[in-house]
């Protein structure tokens, strides 16, 4: 069986496969911004409940690994009556995950945003609300842009480990076609090329266009 | 009710214990490998070869954009279509030691490249060969900046050897799924291989960042 054949037999697997992935990553990195965000503000909260709440959080979620987060949200949630869908649990758990570490990048870019910033805020009589939403977050956006792309990437390799509790992404479908033909390398190597193709030629791009827009946006390019 | 059973934990830690030490062998011989490899391709996209440093940087991309899991898959299944069968073990540390060479060649390359270019320059023009150029001014300069990335990569190396798991590491992660296939009792094992982690993972990341500042100390570099 050449190359091209073997395409053609298990082409559409793959294509299937790559799509609910890519569905995986979408949905796991909406979760993790949300949680980012969440997490690193009230971080920086000056009530030390909330911030201790929020360091608990992050410390438990860095501390241990994707695998063991995805498993206990699957195998040990539903022992307490909380039963989550294969699918959901899979980009809930990558998100959950990933969020804890964007929330370290919300809230360094939160702190080095300069002084001066708060200050001229302050001056200008804003409302705390308001001076966050029109001064710093815009400025924090821009600086924390650059580490969230390497981010992404994480959270799209992270979104293989979903197969493992048998959602048919392309992780899975790989395994299976692997045990079905024992064409390992290709298999495997095809799986390997469309992860680098999509974190290379979409993912990476798309976050270098949105820092390009974004430092426009605030007049810094 | 859902009880929490302390016999199962007391019943479970010799194995645990012994499922921990081989975690901690997965991540101290992936680590030893990748420390090595990543100096090799670093150095191997400094050289003058325009394609072997071109072939060395889309390999270390196509390594950090893949999944682990992935490459775990391909190292132990891709052997035995070339008649090289790799014990789990050995397509293992191969696996999680290449992966995390490529991301110890870009900590090295930073570091590299925070060398101002005047040491370069002043190495050469008091004709130091290439060798003691390394040796005795680019690396003690290199390295306090490098600490850091390679401390967090040790960390990380720590916690993704589950994934060794599923190609029959029997670390700890193996372990608990294999409890939990014997006695339907997830609970336990599952929170149990979290603890460990955590109790690991965070005194390690507490220890690295204290060996940053001695570093830093002893190179007189801490302001």
């Amino acid at each position: 069986m050449t190359y091209i054949e073997f395409l053609q037999v298990h082409g559409g697997r793959m294509a299937d496969g790559t799509v609910l992935t890519v569905v995986q990553f979408l949905l796991a990195t909406v979760v993790a911004v949300a949680v980012a965000v969440l997490f690193g503000l009230m971080r920086l909260s000056r009530n030390p409940a909330i911030r201790g709440a929020a360091t608990v959080y992050v410390e438990i979620f860095r501390g241990t690994s994707l695998l063991i987060q995805l498993f206990w949200i699957f195998f040990v949630l539903p022992i307490f009556g909380l039963n989550l869908d294969k699918f959901v649990a899979g980009f809930l758990a990558v998100g959950l995950n990933m969020g804890a570490y964007g929330a370290e990048l919300v809230r360094g870019a939160i702190l080095s945003v300069p002084t001066g910033q708060w200050e001229a805020a302050v001056a200008l009589n804003m409302t705390s609300r308001k001076r966050m939403w029109r001064v710093i977050l815009p400025q924090a956006f821009v600086i924390m842009l650059p580490p969230w792309g390497n981010l992404v990437i994480e959270i799209l390799k992270g979104t293989a480990l979903v197969a493992l509790i048998s959602v048919t992404d392309l992780m899975f479908e790989i395994r299976q076609i692997n045990i079905s033909t024992f064409m390992s390398v290709q298999a495997f190597g095809t799986a390997l090329i469309v992860y680098y193709v999509l974190a290379r030629f979409f993912v990476t791009p798309v976050m270098r266009a949105l820092e390009h827009f974004m430092s426009r946006r605030i007049g810094r390019a | 009710m859902i009880e929490w059973r302390w016999h199962l934990v007391w019943e479970l830690a010799p194995r645990f214990t012994d499922a921990a030490g081989k975690t901690l062998l997965a991540a101290g011989g992936g680590y030893a490998i990748a420390v090595i490899l990543g100096l090799v391709l670093v150095l191997a996209q400094r050289t003058r070869f325009r394609s072997l440093t071109f072939a060395v940087r889309e390999f270390v991309e196509l390594i950090r954009s893949t999944p682990l899991l992935l490459q775990v898959f391909f190292v132990f299944y891709v052997g035995p279509q070339f008649g090289l069968v790799l014990s789990p073990w050995t397509a293992g540390l191969i696996a999680i030691g290449v992966h995390y060479g490529a991301y110890l060649s870009e900590v090295y390359r930073g570091g590299i490249e925070s060398v101002p270019a005047g040491q370069w320059e002043a190495a050469k023009a008091i004709n130091l060969s290439a060798a003691k150029t390394y040796r005795r001014i680019v690396i003690p300069q290199a390295l306090p900046p490098a600490v850091s990335g390679m401390g967090n990569y040790l960390v990380g190396i720590f916690k993704d050897t589950p994934m060794l798991s599923v190609i029959g590491v029997t670390e700890l992660m193996h372990t608990a799924t294999a409890v939990g296939a014997e006695s339907y009792r997830y609970l336990e094992p599952y929170t149990m291989v979290g603890a460990i982690f955590l109790a690991i993972s965070l005194p390690a990341a507490y220890l690295i960042s204290r060996f940053e500042k001695w570093v830093r100390r002893t190179l007189g570099m801490l302001k």
